[in-house]
């Protein structure tokens, strides 16, 4: 099982040029845990998901790592405790799917060093997680937009931190590859204990899927905690502006958001 | 588990071990290029003679032939080729544009607008030119940075802005050749297209210790530079200093390009080709660093043999690499614009 750690934003304040998105954000990662940050377009969901993962410098506030101020840590040391897999990485020109894994294994490596046994049993156990090891040797270009964003979490795996960000991972990909994300994240979750804390668009897989929510609305945290205590329809409302029903979801009991539109309502003819 | 394992290793084996073959056949043609450029000139030496001389034994005649004029100017090759190639390869990397090259970013325009300028106007001494233009190349580069810079790096406005900038002091460059004295021209038409003419040892050491120095720290920063390809964030995550190993690359890709060129004059398409020839040879998987260094040799040296003994008239190799590099800009560009990257 993967270690437990303390990791906070302390009353971060961030955003791109002049414009602050992010409002003094505090919040703890629940460790071994998987956390959603929910929220409107816009909101800061990204924001405060890139700035904890250093990736944007807060402008005012700090991020911790079991105490220590993340821009303190070494980057290579740091990224074998804490990895990202951002919403839209790149895929080098002509590259096969098992090399592009392996890259995941650059914090791990030495100097000028290749491969080590450890390096291949890594990767060969990220590919084999993500059921992608039929694909080792083949070309990225020749693969789905599922199959592919299976290679990027594999790479993220190889990387083998305790911690794992996600930003948006199931974004442009049918409802089948996102349910089959979802679990495949969850396996890892259950099997390693991996801290694993995303952006995801959908509120109801969200709620199936997430042990701690974080709610987001005009960059400032409104409300955080387990799915079934914080998904209801005054939150729905107050932070999407969205009329709404909540219901339990049939297969999981976690709370479900059922959109309430101006047509098509049954339950108005009654009222 | 096993199995996935085996499965892994065969593919990476066989992809490495392209990489070394291939790696080690552009060295062996390296340098058999090199012999002949020794061997061959008016008088032909055979093999032997070119050994005695490079041991430092007189031999009469070619002790002047090989010694003095052919050595320097293989040195020059190899080591401008060299720098060319892997300071190409370097920019296409990171700005993952296979149009991107050092003429891009200025290094070109800027030092031989300079070297120009000091001709014709300063009527300067070759030494003079030399610094010039090397201090001419890099303040463009500095200039484009610089106009480039917004809140976050963009790789298409530094290239609109390069384009721009080139575009301008080309123009600078037209002018000072129509306003030259006719006497001033050669000298300044050595430094629009490159030529390994009149190499002599004594002016080659800056660029030989130059290269010697940042080659190798561009060779090791060959993994980080693999790890900006997977774009800013995911390098980030990884845990690259991007903003450092970008600076790095940047500073010695343009020291050992300004020195080449300073030495040689821009051989045309060197730094354009290099990369995609080699990275096609290779295979992807492993840096193209070194490969597209010796594939710059190779395309200098071979050029300059073409250029030399091809035809009825010599020409400089700069001319040759032009003829070879122009077909494939415009095959570039057709494919770019099908694929609508352009």
């Amino acid at each position: 099982m993967k270690p437990t750690h303390t990791f906070q934003s302390e009353g971060i304040t961030a955003g791109y040029d002049n414009r602050t998105i992010l409002h003094d954000v505090s919040i703890s990662i629940p460790s071994n845990k998987i956390s959603i940050i929910i929220g409107a377009n816009g909101c800061g969901k990204s924001t405060l998901l890139k700035t904890m993962a250093r990736l944007i410098k807060p402008a005012s506030g700090q991020v911790t790592l079991d105490g220590k101020p993340i821009n303190k840590i070494p980057p290579k040391q740091l990224a074998r405790v804490l990895g990202l897999l951002p919403q839209s990485p790149i895929v080098p020109e002509g590259i096969t799917v098992a090399d592009l894994v392996g890259r995941g294994r650059y914090p791990h490596q030495t100097f000028l060093k290749g491969w080590t046994k450890k390096d291949y049993e890594a990767v060969a156990e990220a590919m084999d997680m993500m059921n992608i090891t039929e694909f080792a040797d083949r070309n990225i270009d020749e693969l789905s937009g599922g199959q592919r964003q299976r290679v990027w979490i594999a790479m993220a795996l190889a990387q083998q931190t305790d911690i794992l960000f996600l930003d948006e991972p199931t974004t442009y990909l049918d409802i089948t590859y996102q349910v089959e994300i979802l679990d495949l994240l969850t396996d890892l979750n259950r099997k390693y204990g991996t801290t694993i804390v995303m952006v995801l668009h959908d509120i109801n897989l969200s709620a199936r899927y997430a042990d701690h929510i974080f709610a987001l609305h005009h960059g400032k945290l409104v409300a955080e905690g387990e799915p079934a205590k914080v998904i209801t329809s005054k939150l729905i409302e107050d932070v999407f502006g969205l009329h709404c029903t909540v219901v339990k979801d049939p297969v999981s009991d976690s709370p479900s958001v059922v959109p309430i539109g101006r047509y098509h309502n049954k339950l108005r003819m009654y009222s | 588990m096993n199995e996935s394992m085996h499965l892994i290793i065969a593919g990476r084996t066989k992809r490495r071990r392209r990489f070394f073959l291939v790696t080690s056949l552009l060295a062996i043609i390296s340098f058999a290029l090199c012999c002949t450029m020794l061997m061959l000139g008016n008088t032909i030496y055979p093999f032997s003679d070119v050994i005695s001389v490079l041991l430092g034994e007189k031999v009469k005649g070619a002790s002047f032939a090989v010694g003095t004029i052919r050595f320097p100017r293989m040195v020059a090759g190899i080591f401008a080729g060299f720098a060319f190639g892997v300071a190409g390869t370097v920019f296409q990397t990171m700005l993952r544009n296979p149009l991107a090259n050092p003429n891009v970013i200025g290094i070109t325009a800027g030092s031989s607008a300079a070297a120009v300028f000091c001709i014709i106007v300063l009527h300067a001494s070759n030494a003079f030119v030399s610094i010039a233009s090397i201090i001419g190349g890099l303040a463009t580069v500095i200039v484009i940075f610089l106009l480039s810079r917004g809140a976050s790096f963009s790789i298409g406005r530094l290239i609109l802005i390069g384009i721009g900038i080139q575009a301008m002091l080309n123009a600078v460059i037209s002018y000072l050749l129509l306003i030259g004295q006719q006497h001033d021209i050669p000298t300044a038409m050595r430094w629009l297209s490159g030529s390994l003419n009149g190499a002599k040892m004594e002016n080659l050491y800056p660029l030989i210790i130059t290269v010697l120095i940042f080659g190798p720290i561009i060779i090791m920063l060959g993994k980080r530079l693999d790890m900006l390809e997977l774009g800013e964030q995911a390098a980030t995550s990884l845990g690259v200093n991007t903003d450092k190993t970008r600076l790095a690359l940047i500073i010695s890709s343009v020291l050992i390009i300004a020195l080449a060129t300073a030495a040689t004059g821009p051989i045309a398409f060197v730094a354009f080709l290099a990369g995609p020839i080699a990275k096609r040879l290779v295979g992807a998987g492993f840096s193209t660093i070194i490969p597209a260094g010796l594939v710059g040799i190779i395309l200098v040296l071979a050029s300059d043999l073409i250029g030399q003994f091809a035809f009825a008239a010599r020409y400089p190799v700069g001319v040759i690499t032009g003829i070879l590099g122009a077909p494939y800009l415009i095959y570039l560009l057709i494919r770019m614009n099908r694929k609508g990257d352009l």
